[in-house]
C-alpha cells in the first residue's frame, strides 16, 4: 500500500449536539419563522443537515424591534467595560466550543477541517478577544473623544467563512455599543445558529444579538428596513450595489466587503519553495471561496516554466475529500450553483485559448467538487483574468519588467488585496505602493489578524474590517447628526459643552 | 561502487564551475540559488506536522521507521560491552516479536567499529556499521587527521562514514576549503578492493545559524559528492527539526530534478518520539515522493526513537499501552 494514500482520519462528529430544527433567533430566544422553512445541506454529500426558517418581512421588523429596544434599554447605556466582559465571555465560550463549531462548519460549508480547526475558529476567537479590549477604549478609536454607537446594525454575511465573517462583523458593532440583526448565508446558517447558542450562554441582554435565517430576499428587507442605521454587508459584487442603490439617500451608514481578483506577484528572485507553497495558500485555500485569493498569478517570465513545473508536482500532493478528514486539503464546493458558475468559467478560460490542467485527483461521486486547476498562457483580456471565479481555479499571466507587473496587476475593477514574492526588501515597498489593493502580503498570502484592517479598493467595496479602523464603521464622531433623534440632542449638549470647556 | 564518476566531485560540479571550484565560483553559484523564507518554511513544516497518519498508515510508517534508524551511542563513555549491548539490540528490537524489523545501521565512534562489526557477526550487512569520523563532532582538525580518522574506520569494517564539515571555514566563506576537505574524506573512504564506505555529510546545522546557509550548505556538500545530508552530530542545539529537514529535502528534490541523482537525508539528535518520527516520514514522501521512504534515502540519527516506536508498535498489535519496561534499554 502507498503510504501517502493515508488510512482516512476523520474528526468524529459525536461532539455535535444539533437539533433537527432551528428557529430565529431573536430576542434572546429562538422563535418560528414566518417563511417557508428549508434544509441546510453538507455540499460534501448533498445529505439535509437541519431545517432552518425563513424570516420575511415581518419577522425581520420583529427583529430589528429586538434589536432597538436592546439598544435603547440597555447596550447604549451600557459601560463599555461591561460590553467588554460580555464579548471576552464569548471569545471564551468559542474557544471551549471550538472543535464542535469546527465541525459544524466542515460539515455545513465543505471546508476542510484542518481549516475550520486552525484557522477559521481561531480567528474567530481572536476577533472577539480583540474588540472585548476595544470596548472601554473607544477614546482612542481615532475618532476623538466620546465617540458615539449608531444604533442598530444590520448584516448580511457570506458563505465561504460563515462563523468569521459572523465574527468580523458582530464582534466591533458590540464593541462600539451598537446591537445586530444577521442575516447569515442561505448555505451556511448552522455556526450562526451555534453562534446564538453561545450568546445564550453568555447571558447577553436579549435582543442585542439577533440572527435571522432566509435566502436574499431576507437580507434585502433588513438592509432596506428604516430603522436600520448601519448596513454592514460582505459578499458578492453585484448585490453589493444593489444594497449601495437602496442604501443611498437613507442616511443609512454602509460598508461593503466584494469580490476580488488579486495578483500574486512572483518576481525571478523569489524564496521559491516558499512562494509555491504561498501560491497554493493563495488560491486553492478554503477551495478558492476567498474573496481575497491569489487568483492572478504573475510570475515573471524567466522563471515561468520552473514555477509552473513546481506547482504541477505541488498540487500532484493535494488531498481532495471529506471535508471532516483531518488529512483532507481540498474540501467540497459549496453549493450546486457555485460549482456551475466555476464550470462555465474555467470552459470560457478553454475557449478563449489559455492551455488548463487539473490535478491528478478522484472526485468523489457525491455532493459539489472541484479538481484544483491552473491554466496557463493567460491573456488580460481572457474571462479568466478578469472575473472572479470564486474557487480552485489559478490564472497564470507573466510579466518582463516591475512595470509590467504592476500595471498588470492593478488592471482589474477590484483592488481587495495582492501578493508580492521577492526576496529584495526594496522592491517589495517599492511595488506594493504602486499596487491598488486594500491588502498587500509580502512573502506570504491570505493571512488574517484582527489587529490589521481589511477592505477593498474600488469594485471590491468600501470600508475597513478590522483593527482600529474597522471600529470607524460602528462610530460616529461625538456630535455627528446619529441615528435617533433624542440621541442627537444629547450628543449636540455634550459637544457644546466639550467646545466650551476648552475655551 | 567501482565507476569513476561515482568518486568526488561531482562531475556535475565540475561542469557547472568549468573545472575550477574555488571560494569564488562556489560564492557566486551558493549565493545565486533563490533564498529560503524562513516564515514560510517553517508553517510549511507545521503544516506538515499537522497530517494525522492513523491505523493501517500507522503500522506501515512504524515499521518503516524501525527500518531507517541508525542507533547510536556517541558518549565517551562508550564501552565495548556498550556497544555489543547495542548491536543485541539491533539485532532483536523487539524480544516479544520476531516478526519486528531491524534498524538499518548502528552508529558508533571509530574505535568500535571493530567491536561493532564482530558483535553482528553474519549479520553485518543486513545491519550496516555506520563509523562517526572527522575528528567528530568539532571537526577541528588537520586535514591529515581527520583523513586518517576516516580510513581507520574504514579499515575497520565501517559501511557509512559520517563526517562533519568544518563550519569555521562555511561560516567565513572559505567555500571551496569545505568542499576539497569533503572530496579528501570522500576518497579516504574508498576500500582496497575499490568500493567505497558511504558518506554521510553532516552540516551542522545548529552551527549554521540561517536557512540560507543551511541551503548553501547542502548544494554544496551534494556537489562535493555527499551520498547523505545530515543535519547534526546531535551535540549541538538546535539539532534535527523538522524545518532543517524539509529544507534538505527540498535541495535533494531539486537536485534530483536536475541530474537524476538520489541523495539520502538523514535528521540526527532531538528525534525521540514515534509522533515526531511520523511528521518527518510524511515531509519526506509530501516532499521527495515515495521512493525515498527507503533506509537508502532516509535515515534517523537516534537513540531512545527506537523504544518509544516499539511501544507504539506494541500498542498497535495489541490494542493497549504497556510501559518502558516491555521494551529492552541497550
Amino acid at each position: 500500500m502507498s503510504f501517502l494514500e493515508y488510512a482516512p482520519a476523520p474528526e468524529s462528529t459525536a461532539i455535535l449536539n444539533l437539533k433537527d430544527e432551528y428557529g430565529l433567533f431573536i430576542g434572546g430566544e429562538f422563535v418560528e419563522g414566518s417563511g417557508t422553512a428549508f434544509s441546510t445541506i453538507s455540499p460534501a454529500d448533498e445529505r439535509a443537515i437541519a431545517t432552518v426558517q425563513t424570516a420575511d418581512a415581518s419577522d425581520v421588523d420583529r427583529a430589528v424591534g429586538a434589536a432597538r429596544q436592546a439598544y435603547e434599554r440597555v447596550w447604549s447605556k451600557m459601560s463599555g467595560a461591561d460590553r467588554g466582559k460580555y464579548l471576552f465571555r464569548i471569545a471564551r465560550l468559542v474557544q471551549e466550543r471550538a472543535r464542535e463549531l469546527a465541525v459544524a462548519e466542515s460539515l455545513d460549508n465543505g471546508k476542510p477541517i484542518k481549516e475550520s480547526r486552525d484557522v477559521d475558529v481561531p480567528l474567530v476567537a481572536a476577533w472577539f478577544f480583540y474588540y472585548a479590549g476595544w470596548a472601554d477604549k473607544l477614546d482612542y478609536a481615532g475618532l476623538g473623544p466620546n465617540p458615539q454607537s449608531l444604533g442598530v446594525a444590520g448584516q448580511v454575511i457570506p458563505w465561504n467563512f460563515p462563523l468569521l465573517m459572523l465574527s468580523w462583523k458582530i464582534a466591533p458593532a458590540l464593541a462600539a455599543g451598537n446591537t445586530v440583526v444577521l442575516k447569515p448565508a442561505e448555505t451556511t446558517p448552522l455556526t450562526a445558529l451555534l453562534f446564538a447558542e453561545i450568546v445564550q450562554q453568555a447571558g447577553l441582554p436579549a435582543g442585542v444579538v439577533n440572527i435571522i435565517t432566509g435566502a436574499g430576499s431576507t437580507g434585502e428587507a433588513l438592509v432596506q428596513h428604516p430603522d436600520v442605521n448601519k448596513v454592514a454587508f460582505t459578499g458578492s459584487t453585484g448585490v453589493g450595489h444593489a444594497i449601495a442603490k437602496s442604501v443611498a439617500g437613507t442616511g443609512k451608514k454602509l460598508t461593503l466587503e466584494l469580490g476580488g481578483k488579486a495578483a500574486n506577484i512572483v518576481f525571478d528572485d523569489a524564496p521559491i519553495d516558499q512562494a509555491i507553497e504561498g501560491i497554493v495558500n493563495g488560491i486553492f485555500f478554503n477551495q478558492g471561496h476567498v474573496c481575497c485569493a491569489g487568483s492572478r498569478l504573475l510570475v515573471q517570465e524567466s522563471i515561468h516554466d520552473d514555477v509552473i513545473e513546481r506547482l504541477k508536482s505541488r498540487l500532484s500532493t493535494l488531498r481532495l475529500g471529506d471535508p471532516l478528514d483531518k488529512n483532507t486539503d481540498i474540501g467540497a464546493i459549496n453549493s450546486a450553483e457555485q460549482l456551475e458558475r466555476i464550470r462555465t468559467l474555467t470552459e470560457a478560460g478553454e475557449a478563449e485559448g489559455a492551455e488548463r490542467w487539473t490535478a491528478p485527483c478522484e472526485l468523489p461521486s457525491q455532493g459539489y467538487w472541484f479538481a484544483p486547476t491552473i491554466f496557463t498562457g493567460v491573456s488580460t483580456s481572457h474571462r479568466i483574468a478578469r472575473e472572479e471565479i470564486f474557487g480552485p481555479v489559478l490564472s497564470v499571466l507573466t510579466f518582463r519588467t516591475p512595470a509590467e507587473a504592476i500595471a498588470k496587476a492593478n488592471n482589474t475593477p477590484y483592488g481587495l488585496s495582492a501578493g508580492i514574492w521577492s526576496d529584495k526588501g526594496s522592491r517589495i515597498l517599492a511595488v506594493a505602493d504602486k499596487l491598488r489593493a486594500g491588502v498587500i502580503w509580502a512573502n506570504t498570502f491570505n493571512r488574517f489578524d484582527p489587529a490589521s484592517p481589511f477592505g477593498g479598493y474600488k469594485e471590491s467595496g468600501y470600508g475597513r474590517e478590522g483593527g482600529r479602523h474597522g471600529l470607524g464603521a460602528y462610530l460616529a464622531p461625538a456630535g455627528a447628526p446619529a441615528a435617533i433623534s433624542e440621541k442627537k440632542t444629547r450628543t449636540r449638549t455634550t459637544r457644546t459643552a466639550t467646545k466650551e470647556n476648552r475655551k | 561502487m567501482t565507476d569513476e564518476s561515482a568518486l568526488a566531485p561531482r562531475t556535475r560540479a565540475l561542469q557547472l564551475f568549468d573545472g575550477l571550484v574555488t571560494d569564488t565560483s562556489l560564492r557566486r553559484f551558493l549565493e545565486g540559488i533563490p533564498g529560503v523564507d524562513a516564515v514560510g518554511l517553517e508553517q510549511r513544516a507545521a503544516a506538515l506536522g499537522t497530517r494525522s497518519i492513523k491505523t493501517t498508515s500507522k503500522a506501515a510508517a512504524i515499521d518503516t521507521i524501525i527500518s531507517m534508524i541508525d542507533l547510536t551511542t556517541l558518549e565517551g563513555a562508550d564501552t565495548p560491552g556498550k556497544v555489543r549491548s547495542l548491536v543485541a539490540k539491533a539485532l532483536v528490537p523487539d524480544a516479544g516479536d520476531a516478526a519486528c524489523p531491524q534498524p538499518a545501521a548502528v552508529c558508533v565512534y571509530g574505535d568500535m567499529v571493530a567491536t561493532a562489526v564482530d558483535a553482528l557477526g553474519a549479520a553485518h550487512g543486513q545491519i550496516s556499521v555506520a563509523a562517526v569520523a572527522t575528528a567528530f563532532p568539532s571537526g577541528r582538525a588537520s586535514l591529515r587527521v581527520k583523513l586518517a580518522d576516516t580510513a581507520d574506520a574504514v579499515a575497520a569494517g565501517a559501511d557509512e562514514i559520517d563526517m562533519v564539515i568544518d563550519r569555521g571555514a562555511f561560516l567565513s566563506g572559505q567555500y571551496a576549503q569545505v568542499f576539497d576537505e569533503i572530496v579528501a574524506v570522500k576518497r579516504a573512504c574508498r576500500r582496497e578492493d575499490g568500493t567505497s564506505a558511504h558518506l554521510k555529510v553532516i552540516l551542522e546545522t545548529g552551527e549554521l545559524n540561517t536557512y540560507d546557509n543551511v541551503r548553501r550548505a547542502s548544494w554544496l556538500a551534494i556537489l562535493a559528492g555527499a551520498d547523505f545530508i545530515k543535519t547534526s552530530t546531535g551535540k549541538v542545539s538546535p539539532a534535527a527539526t523538522l524545518p532543517v529537514t524539509l529544507l534538505m529535502l527540498e535541495v535533494v528534490r531539486d537536485w534530483f530534478r536536475l541530474t537524476g541523482e538520489r541523495i539520502g537525508v538523514k535528521p540526527a539528535g532531538g528525534i525521540r518520539t514515534s509522533k515526531d518520527a511520523i511528521k518527518f516520514l510524511v515531509t519526506v514522501a509530501e516532499t521527495c515522493g515515495e521512493d525515498w521512504l527507503t533506509p537508502e534515502l532516509f535515515r534517523f540519527g537516534a537513540s531512545s526513537l527506537l523504544n518509544d516506536v516499539l511501544l507504539q508498535r506494541q500498542k498497535l498489535a495489541t490494542g493497549h499501552y504497556s510501559g518502558p519496561d516491555y521494551v529492552t534499554i541497550d
